[in-house]
């Protein structure tokens, strides 16, 4: 198992002097910016590329669970609110109880019971007779959370019980990551358990199902983090810009390097985040490699490529691929829970399943499938062409208008619409390589 | 006296909020539940760009439906849309040929993995998908003209002296109406000519097929051409009903998938039966039913809106009746394909 080339690391540089050339070109703060959610695209696409480049499952429910990160990222690292507490918190605890009680007992009811009538007509009874009890526990302590102060709570707030001073670094932030791991990798073991061992393309479209009613779930469900009314202000783990400008310290060192302070501190502040990102990716990167490279890895991917044999090899291929299911979802919910710390917010209304679930396809077939260094190489450079294809396609438009009347319709027309270049490059970007290139940048070795 | 009116006065409504929505939406998921249905059946991979061809065949009727009413062309008391549909499915058609064309026959000729061909469709979705936006932009488009109601909730509440109405929108009717036709018209197409036979032989077995002599790429050309004309008739349909907008028509995949899926992909009667199954099945668990829980047990006074979830819900539903169908019975309620 060869892990580099000198090709692979000559596109590594190659994407590198990429960066450095926006940098120079555009500005520092840009380019670290596509730093930064390339690190973060890069960890994800990690994360697909174990469920599809191992073991070859078809997860297309990305979206779902980086929302759920971005979820777990908020209830860890936002402060509790007392009130809705006290108002009907543990009303809500007590539903939620309730409803997974019934649920269990109904999975119960259906493993343990015989076959027959009886069987079905208790357990549908009992889910029914479950729901109900469980709305009417769970109604009233909503409607009692969502009413404390909704204009700027409204809902449970998180766990972060001793939040740091406004303006200052709260490590308790990282914290959440991992939770928010956890949380995605809990709905992958659900939807595994009932999705996998059925055909590949079921599988698919029960995770894209799963992605939108996690979406919809944090659209609606005010008390758990403000649906669309958005969650602001996320603590973050690194220094804010402004106490960064009101040290005498900083501000003396950057006007030593003739830098104004202003730009030196969000400059600053990025590149603590790209120091924390790197270190996660990194981290992630090396247990993947050896993961791969250990017997469980050569296991993975006879699994893949045969799944009959593997099986009469006396392995649990079902087993193994609920196993890299959860793996895989945890990392994107980790990547959902950096960029949500990233960003400082959650906004539900943001999650489109083509930016979040078709693009990080697209990073993974670029990059080449079964090749973790590939889909950090795909993660990076698609990333930065998103980013960089709406700028280029107004430039391109620019030049196919520039002959036109102004005025024209179909100038306006043209000129309106360039920003919607990106999704056909990407489609054409995704279609040249499968065809050309089917292996991708960083083939599987 | 006083009871039986209440009951009828029930009736009226669960008529005008569930079961005439149902009926309309259901004949659109059926129609593009068929054309997801027929390319399974077919070409024997799941195609995750059916809601974005829906949402081109709606654009380019939309297109020409604009044109001819710049025209000063309308049918009456029919929208204009009815006109234009046959130059929107010629050029979905051509569009749907072009990338089978360019894309798809090569990964045919191949015999790629169906799972690849699945992710090939995600990227002609991806092109489609920035094709209608960059077209038609990512607005609300209007484009329904003609007359907007069969009978409204006043006429009806007038004629009947009931304090309940029932309101038919026109294009409720001529949902249910064009999907009858085309449903007819397909099964006949696919039971009683050669070429229907030949395309059905085809997904049977499809080296039985290759042996009697039936040309695999001219089956494949007619089923794009078909579902060209399914995806078209129900986006327009759809966006009759509601309203354009392309990013609905992508969220529609879930629902159609789940109505294919339920009856058995690669059954039309399935695909058909799982349409009306999902629509209905949405729209009851998402209506507020405080208004008929009135008229049927005036005695009972519920606090809440008796709406068993948000209609924010909806998907849920789909992925619900899904989930328990793929639980219980892989294939489908009708014995569809399980490659």
């Amino acid at each position: 198992m060869k892990s580099l080339t000198s090709r692979d690391i000559a596109m590594f540089i190659g994407l590198v002097a990429l960066v450095i050339l926006t940098g120079m070109i555009q500005s520092w703060n840009v380019a670290l910016g596509i730093v930064n959610m390339g690190l973060i695209s890069a960890i994800m696409a990690l994360g697909v590329n174990m469920q599809w480049g191992y073991a070859g499952l078809f997860n297309v429910g990305v979206m779902g669970f980086v929302a759920l990160g971005g979820l777990g990222a908020v209830i860890v690292s936002m402060p509790p609110v007392g009130e809705a507490w006290s108002a009907g918190g543990g009303r809500i605890v007590a539903a939620l109880a309730i409803g997974a009680a019934v649920i269990a007992a109904a999975v119960l009811v259906w493993s343990r019971m015989g076959k027959g009538t009886l069987r079905a007509v208790l357990m549908i009874a009992l889910l029914v007779a479950g729901f109900f009890v469980y709305r009417a526990v769970f109604d009233p302590a909503v409607a009692a959370v969502e009413a404390v102060n909704p204009a700027i709570s409204g809902n449970l707030g998180g766990l972060n019980f001793f939040p740091s001073a406004a303006n200052t670094a709260d490590f308790w932030v990282l914290v959440s990551w991992p939770v928010g791991a956890v949380l995605a990798a809990g709905a992958a073991w659900l939807v595994g358990k009932t999705a996998l061992g059925l055909r590949s393309d079921y599988l698919a479209i029960a995770t894209l199902g799963i992605a939108e009613i996690i979406i919809a779930m944090m659209k609606n469900e005010d008390w758990l983090a403000r649906g669309v009314k958005n969650v602001i202000g996320v603590p973050r783990p690194v220094p804010y810009e402004i106490s960064l400008q009101n040290d005498p310290g900083f501000v003396e060192r950057v006007n030593g390097f003739g830098v104004d302070p202003v730009t030196a501190s969000s400059i600053a502040v990025k590149l603590c985040y790209t120091g924390l990102f790197l270190a996660v990716l990194l981290g992630l990167l090396w247990l993947a490699q050896s993961a791969l490279a250990s017997p469980w890895g050569r296991m993975m991917r006879a699994i893949r490529d045969n799944e009959v044999s593997a099986e009469a090899m006396g392995k649990d291929v079902k087993g193994r691929h609920l196993q890299i299911f959860i793996l895989g979802s945890a990392v994107c919910g980790l990547a959902g829970a950096m960029m949500t710390t990233l960003d400082g917010q959650l906004t539900p209304a943001s999650y489109q399943p083509l930016r979040f679930t078709f693009l990080v396809w697209v990073m993974v077939i670029v990059g080449g499938s079964g090749n973790n260094f590939g889909a950090v190489l795909g993660g990076f450079l698609i990333w930065y062409l998103w980013v960089m294809v709406e700028p280029l396609g107004q430039l391109l438009i620019g030049g196919i208008t520039a002959g036109m009347t102004d005025g024209y319709w179909l100038k306006e027309h043209l000129l309106e619409s360039a920003a919607h270049m990106r999704l056909l490059t990407m489609g054409l970007i995704l279609l040249l390589v499968l065809r050309f290139s089917p292996r991708g940048l960083i083939p599987e070795r | 006296m006083e009871r039986s009116l209440d009951l009828l006065n029930a009736l009226v409504a669960l008529a005008n909020f569930v079961i005439v929505p149902a009926v309309a939406y259901g004949s659109q998921l059926a129609l593009g539940a068929l054309g997801v249905t027929l390319i399974y059946g077919i070409l024997r991979f799941s195609n995750f760009a059916h809601g974005d061809t829906m949402a081109f065949g709606a654009m380019a009727t939309i297109l020409v439906t604009w044109w001819l009413q710049s025209l000063g062309v309308s049918l009456g008391p029919l929208p204009t849309a009815l006109l234009a549909l046959p130059f929107g499915i010629a050029a979905t058609a051509l569009l749907l040929l072009a990338t089978d064309r360019m894309v798809y026959r090569f990964y045919r000729e191949q015999k790629a993995a169906p799972v690849i061909l699945v992710i090939v469709s995600m990227g002609i979705m991806f092109i489609m998908n920035g094709l209608v936006r960059f077209i038609i932009g990512v607005d609300d488009q209007r484009f329904a003209d003609g007359a907007r109601f069969l009978i409204t909730a006043r006429d009806f509440r007038d004629m009947t002296g009931l304090q309940e109405g029932l309101a038919i929108k026109a294009t409720t009717v001529l949902t249910v109406v064009v999907a009858v036709i085309v449903v007819a018209a397909l099964f006949w197409f696919l039971n009683k000519t050669r070429t229907g036979k030949s395309m059905r032989a085809f997904s049977d077995n499809e080296d039985l097929a290759l042996l009697s002599g039936i040309n695999p790429e001219r089956v494949v050309a007619i089923t794009w051409i078909i579902v060209a004309g399914l995806a078209t008739i129900a986006g327009t349909l759809y966006g009759l009903d509601k309203s354009f907008k392309p990013f609905t028509y992508f969220q529609l995949l879930l629902p159609i998938f789940a109505a294919a899926i339920v009856g058995g992909l690669g059954n039309p009667v399935g695909a058909i039966a799982g349409g009306f199954l999902i629509a209905f099945s949405e729209v009851t668990i998402t209506y507020a039913w405080k208004k008929i829980a009135g008229y049927v047990l005036p005695a009972w006074e519920p606090d809440g809106l008796v709406q068993l979830l948000s209609t924010d819900y909806k998907f849920a539903v789909s992925f619900v009746i899904l989930i328990i169908v793929l639980l219980f019975r892989p294939t489908g309620l009708f014995r569809g394909k399980s490659v």
